[in-house]
């Protein structure tokens, strides 16, 4: 996915785009509402992260503006206030939705998916691999035998591999792009999921295969 | 909470006290000075005339041919005589002879006269009497004539009833027009006083405009100083609201920084012992970012509940908000939240409280569910309550732990590595309580926990 990036903190910019890259996604970042404006005249994104305070005046009015525009590029507000203390509402505001600072990444992937979801309908993200279609915003597989509904974790760990055929994932890795950092997550839990995938491939050219001593890899036969 | 001061004696009692008793004092006073001064008059008049017709029996007094000669004078008497038919009496004597007259007339010791007048009894009756002399030459030697004259006293009585009527009327007349005045100069003393305790009583708990209402030039230094509170009141309400939103800006932004960074390099690294450490690293990052977060959201909430904002909220709207908001959270473990809301249930109170109270509840039981199991939210009626009730399926409460769970810092004792600041049932019991309401914590008969918060229906 395309970002645009709004936020004027410098060193947390650049750990936002590093995480976000490592995702696959490709970001610009806009260090004032001045540079934002250029920004979206030149590209188009799929998405918005706007920081609520900003140096040139408050994210607010860039919200204003952009709810008035033709734009419907959905924006998320990352703030580091507190949810209390704002007292009028994001959302009210035009924001799709908004996140607090300092958050979970697997969080913002889940909002950024719910908004483009709510924004796009049925007009998904569909991507094909083998004989299967994958819709990675509805999280639906379409396989010959029918259409089937991946529940969020199903869907988060299709994903990774679905966007990387052939490359070799640790359990390690998958745990930790997989879960928030609860004490409770073991590498069992991945074994279980990947069971329920291979369940829902049967019969199908895709097949994840579990290549000894260092992990999973999605192939198509 | 209202403080109730130390409230002695009221400016309207005591003005009217003092007016009151004021207009007393000035119509008794009225009263007697009036009555004394007529009385005065009356018995100034009454003995003028008894002394111009004791004068004019004197005058008639002659000698002649060396022998006292008294030609008594109808007119004499005919001055004395009024509406009343006052009896009049005289003697006349020469050197103490008796002459002519009314022999039995006392005769008052010269000591007992006040400028030759006396008020005695005589005949079973009260008179008044006037005795005057004067020495005449008879045969070459001095002759003493004294003559008294009196009259009862019926006619100045009448005379002094009607002016007693008078005086009293004047006195009820004057303490009636003295207490009117009263009662109007304590109404306009006092008035501008009410009118300002109204206006300043009826405002709302976060309305803190300047008295722009006009008021008389002695409220003014009250007026200004009241001003200067509310203005510093308002001043250092928002400096504390705003410093508590810039605080939790200040510490999360390079926290954010940090655990961004964290997160990046754990998906970088390689070596499971570097892995574990940033793990750790995280969550020691979200424990102290949430931890910070929610001791400024209870500060906030402590703050905004000792001055409750009130406005209507329709829980049901805000369960339904609430669930949206956290449901891509619940989703990332797939856990379900099942909402089923009645139509109109409504309460009174500040929507940012009962929102971060409701979200709290649901935070834990999200945090505390285990994957792919189900929340359930229902909005209901409660008799005269209205009540939101919060299901997990999760571990549930140590049954031992529940009546400190709302206690500060304090968690259960089977939180396991699950991350939390232990305000959480603190926050949502301190907005019960701040709306008169109640948080219920128990658990389900089969599984996991229930909180219910209670508040009172509109």
């Amino acid at each position: 996915m395309r970002f645009l990036l709004i936020e004027d903190n410098q060193n947390l910019a650049n750990a936002t785009i590093g995480r976000l890259t490592i995702d696959g996604h490709v970001v610009d970042h806009a260090a004032s509402l001045e540079d934002a404006k250029l920004f979206i005249t030149a590209s188009d994104y799929d998405l918005i992260l706007l920081d609520i305070m900003l140096p040139d005046g408050d994210g607010r009015s860039f919200l204003k503006t952009h709810t008035q525009s033709s734009d419907t590029t959905p924006v998320i507000v990352t703030t580091a206030r507190s949810e209390v203390s704002d007292r009028v509402g994001m959302l009210d505001l035009g924001a799709d939705d908004y996140i607090i600072k300092p958050f979970d990444f697997t969080e913002l992937e889940a909002r950024c998916r719910a908004v483009l979801r709510r924004k796009r309908g049925d007009r998904g993200n569909v991507s094909r691999l083998g004989d299967i279609e994958f819709d990675s915003l509805s999280g639906t597989l379409k396989t010959q035998d029918g259409r089937l509904k991946l529940r969020n974790r199903e869907l988060r760990l299709f994903e990774i591999f679905a966007n990387a055929p052939e490359q070799i994932f640790a359990k390690s890795k998958l745990v930790d792009r997989l879960f928030s950092y609860d004490k409770d997550v073991t590498e069992n839990a991945i074994e279980v999921y990947v069971g329920r995938l291979r369940k829902h491939l049967k019969g199908t050219r895709v097949e994840i295969q579990t290549i000894r001593g260092m992990g999973y890899m999605l192939v198509i036969t | 909470m209202k403080r109730y001061p130390n409230v002695s004696g009221s400016i309207r009692r005591r003005l009217l006290l003092i007016l009151l008793s004021g207009a007393v004092i000035l119509s008794l006073g009225l009263f007697f000075t009036f009555q004394n001064f007529a009385v005065n008059l009356a018995e100034e008049s009454q003995d003028n005339i008894l002394k111009a017709s004791a004068t004019s029996i004197l005058d008639a007094v002659s000698v002649e041919n060396g022998e006292l000669n008294l030609d008594l004078l109808y007119a004499a008497f005919s001055m004395l005589s009024n509406d009343a038919d006052d009896r009049v009496f005289y003697a006349i004597r020469a050197n103490e002879e008796f002459l002519t007259g009314y022999k039995d007339l006392p005769r008052p010791e010269k000591a007992q006269l006040t400028e030759n007048y006396v008020t005695l009894r005589f005949e079973e009756q009260p008179v008044r009497l006037v005795e005057l002399d004067r020495i005449v030459s008879v045969a070459g030697s001095p002759t003493v004539i004294s003559v008294a004259v009196a009259q009862t006293l019926d006619g100045q009585n009448a005379l002094l009833s009607r002016i007693f009527t008078v005086a009293v009327s004047a006195g009820l007349g004057v303490f009636a027009l003295v207490v009117l005045l009263a009662l109007i100069s304590e109404r306009a003393t006092v008035s501008p006083l009410i009118r300002m305790t109204d206006s300043v009583g009826r405002r709302g708990p976060n309305e803190l405009r300047p008295v722009a209402a006009p008021v008389p030039v002695e409220m003014e230094p009250l007026v200004v100083a009241l001003n200067g509170f509310m203005d510093r009141l308002r001043k250092s309400l928002s400096r504390t609201e705003e410093f508590i939103a810039d605080a939790a800006h200040r510490v999360r932004t390079p926290l954010a920084t940090v655990r961004t960074h964290a997160e990046a390099t754990l998906l970088r690294v390689q070596k499971e012992e570097n892995r574990e450490a940033l793990w750790e690293m995280i969550r020691a990052i979200d424990e102290s970012s949430r931890a910070a977060g929610q001791m400024l959201d209870h500060a906030m909430v402590t703050l905004r509940a000792d001055d409750l904002e009130r406005e209507k909220i329709d829980l049901g709207e805000l369960a339904t908000e609430l669930v949206d908001r956290l449901t891509p959270i619940a989703d990332l473990r797939d856990i379900e939240l099942k909402l089923t809301t009645n139509p109109n249930v409504t309460i009174e109170g500040d929507p940012i409280l009962i929102q971060s109270a409701l979200r709290n509840l649901l935070d834990n039981a999200i945090k505390y569910s285990p994957p792919e199991s189900d929340v359930s939210i229902s909005v209901n009626h409660q008799g005269a309550r209205a009540s939101v009730q919060i299901q997990d399926q999760g571990r549930g409460f140590k049954a031992d732990n529940i009546p400190e769970l709302t206690n500060r810092f304090q968690r259960g004792e089977n939180v396991d590595g699950i991350i939390g600041s232990g305000l959480g049932l603190t926050i949502a019991a301190d907005v019960a309580r701040a709306h008169v309401g109640e948080l219920k914590l128990h658990n389900n008969k089969d599984i996991g926990a229930c909180a219910t918060l209670l508040f009172p229906s509109l």
